[in-house]
């Protein structure tokens, strides 16, 4: 029996086995000069499971007495996990190595930390949904503090540490309570104890608490301060990963949590996600403008971002987790382009994260600018790049659910939203003269971000086939 | 006798929670933590949980609560500006908790178990066999699984600690064993054949 569960991780196990072991051959032998070949092979194990799952994964498999559920939606979600944190633990590689931050140990925190991510999307249990969110949460704190001679890194770490345990301890308190009411922390047990009548009192004060610990980890307004500080204090890679695989594990392990859970009280949670998505659109949107330093307007695009991927959820539909999916793939995709681009920016040696520093940018490289643009362009949801289709999903999904007004605000918010991105287009293409930015360009980084820009054109005409894969993954959660 | 045990634990743990907050000597916080604990500890052996509280004697009180002291005493923390911070917040997170207190009598209130909650329930003391067994059956086979994730979350935690914290010093001379046994007398001595009367 336990062969049977065992092979449904396998998966989770080789990558946690990889970074037992790297951990017990760089202790031994190099120490930190593998870091440079770890980042590569954690980044290639993970492309290479990335293949493993979408390839061969077939059905909904369930292990472990429940507490782990291997289906569609797991799957998608796992695979775009393991590619955006792989995508971005190569691009990594050089600015880490430059400024003496590429520890061994960063490469395989970031492995633990996806293994934490599968464990969440794959959770079929209130038990193991904590453990997987800690695994993954844990290893984040660390690395966002992983410049441990600067101050703002060191603070960067603190903070998120602080309050994602408060966080926790919303989220704990939540599950505690529906446990309390419901007798079991399984999911197929909760969801049960719901069709025998109404949800009880008792059942909904857990289920808000835990939607409030989850909002943080999405960091959905009014759960979201610290992530512009977390944001700009990270070194910029682990930025980079914040903004992309993190995000999507949280967000299907929120769906999960609301339909497998909670599958049956959709009247319930969906006004309270579709305050959440309201609130962090417009304060993405609006609080974006006032930023001069582009990781701190990432955070706020991010938690913009995050509003419109809630509305999928919060139509509670089968389309809207379909929306959901599709969006975050796109958002990912986009993130780690931009973060590319971003990467690439330096004076002297030293990173650069001011926008007005772009000035003029375009006159000297045009084709980098170029890309920027098309990515620039499709954050900001104007209708040819990809980025328009992952908003137009949503809006339509919240549409259909009888979430008109919702769909309106998001409209009105991405308009207010679009100038900042643009005003980034018009510093780079018609910004004056100014103090010129080094042209380093590391293959790898040039490579990512060219690759995302076509993406975001060429994916235009069958999405690479996402969208049907989304359909699939969102039927088996929802049904 | 057993209510009237228990509520002189709960009593006992509620009283040693609220001096835990509002004491003013750091220290004192910790000795009021530990009374909480022990309390705790015994509501567990009302349960007939024995073995849990056993743990959390050992591993609260005996361990946890002595750390929180050395750390209490090795912080160099100015409390008393800590707790004038905590006054101007005062009256808002009083008026925020007073709304959340009555928002929980209401929930508690009308506490309704989720119907076919009861059959659901795990026993506390299964009746064919004793704590340490059923405990063991629960932590190494039903959740084998989250056994295991908890042991990566504590990996995850040593690493980090080592990470943040560990600083390899290039001034010191370590001790490098293979090095130490390679060499031999050639390598490691020069004779000098030393005429008497003649210096070097």
């Amino acid at each position: 029996m336990i062969q049977a569960d065992l092979s449904v991780i396998l998966p989770e196990i080789v990558l946690a086995l990889f970074a037992m072991f790297a951990l017990l051959a760089a202790v031994y032998t190099g120490k930190d000069k593998l870091g440079v070949p770890l980042v590569w092979a954690t980044g290639g194990l993970m492309a290479v499971l990335a293949i493993w799952i979408a390839t061969t994964g077939q059905g909904t498999n369930v292990a472990f007495n429940g507490m782990f559920v291997d289906d569609g939606f797991a799957r998608f979600a796992k695979v775009t996990i393991l590619l955006s944190a792989a995508a971005v633990l190569v691009m990594s590689q050089d600015y880490m190595a430059r400024r003496d931050l590429l520890r061994f140990e960063y490469p395989l925190l970031v492995a633990l930390a996806a293994v934490g991510m599968m464990m969440m999307v794959s959770a079929g249990d209130l038990m193991a949904l904590y453990m997987g969110l800690e695994l993954q949460s844990l290893a984040l704190y660390v690395v966002a503090s992983l410049r441990r001679d600067s101050v703002k890194s060191t603070e960067a770490g603190l903070k998120y540490f602080v309050l994602g345990a408060l966080s926790s301890g919303l989220l704990l308190y939540g599950a505690s309570l529906v446990y309390g009411y419901a007798g079991t922390t399984l999911f197929s047990g909760i969801i049960e104890t719901a069709q025998h009548g109404h949800v009880t009192l008792g059942l909904l004060f857990g289920l808000i608490f835990l939607i409030s610990g989850l909002a943080f980890k999405v960091s959905a307004v009014p759960f979201h301060m610290w992530t512009p500080d977390v944001y700009e204090g990270s070194p910029t890679p682990v930025t980079a990963f914040f903004a992309t695989a993190p995000k999507m594990a949280a967000m299907g392990l929120f769906a999960r949590v609301m339909h497998d859970a909670f599958g049956l009280a959709v009247a319930d949670w969906s006004q309270v996600i579709a305050l959440l998505s309201l609130l962090s659109m417009f304060l993405g949107a609006v609080a974006a403008i006032g930023q001069r330093d582009i990781k701190r307007l990432m955070a706020f695009s991010s938690i913009a971002h995050m509003g419109y991927a809630l509305m999928g959820l919060a139509a509670g539909t089968q389309f809207g987790v379909q929306a959901l999916l599709v969006y975050m793939a796109i958002y990912v995709t986009m993130n780690v382009g931009t973060f590319a681009f971003i990467l690439m920016l330096e004076k002297d040696g030293k990173p650069v994260t001011d926008i007005t520093a772009l000035n003029s940018y375009a006159k000297r490289e045009p084709a980098k600018a170029l890309a920027m643009l098309i990515l620039l362009f499709s954050l900001a949801g104007v209708p040819p790049m990809l980025g328009f289709f992952g908003k137009f999903y949503v809006l339509r999904a919240a549409y259909d659910a009888g979430l008109a007004w919702l769909a309106v605000a998001g409209v009105i918010a991405s308009v207010i939203g679009a100038f900042y991105y643009l005003r980034i287009v018009y510093y780079m293409y018609f910004g004056e003269e100014g103090e010129e930015l080094e042209s380093n360009s590391s293959p790898v980084l040039w490579g990512f971000l060219m690759a995302s820009a076509a993406v975001m054109v060429l994916g235009i005409v069958n999405m690479f086939g996402v969208e049907g894969a989304a359909a699939a993954a969102a039927a088996t959660l929802v049904n | 006798m057993s209510v009237f045990a228990f509520y002189l634990f709960a009593i006992s743990a509620i009283t040693g929670g609220l001096f835990t907050v509002i004491s003013r000597q750091p220290v004192h916080s910790v000795l009021w933590l530990i009374l909480s604990f022990i309390s705790a500890a015994g509501l567990f052996v009302l349960l007939g949980a024995e073995f849990v509280a056993m743990l959390l004697v050992i591993v609260y009180v005996g361990a946890v609560a002595v750390l929180f002291l050395f750390v209490v005493m090795m912080l160099d923390v100015d409390f008393a500006e800590l707790k004038a911070e905590m006054a101007r917040y005062m009256p808002l997170a009083l008026l925020i908790g007073l709304v959340i207190l009555m928002q929980f009598v209401m929930a508690f209130g009308a506490w309704e178990s989720a119907h076919g909650a009861a059959e659901h329930l795990a026993q506390p003391v299964p009746a064919d066999r004793h704590n340490t067994e059923a405990l063991g059956l629960i932590i190494y086979d039903q959740y084998f699984l989250l056994f295991q994730l908890a042991g990566l979350i504590l990996l995850v935690a040593m690493i980090g600690a080592i990470v943040l914290t560990l600083r390899h010093r290039q001034d010191v001379k370590r001790q490098d064993v293979v090095a130490q046994m390679m060499r031999d007398p050639a390598k490691a001595m020069e004779l000098k054949d030393v005429k008497p009367g003649q210096g070097l």
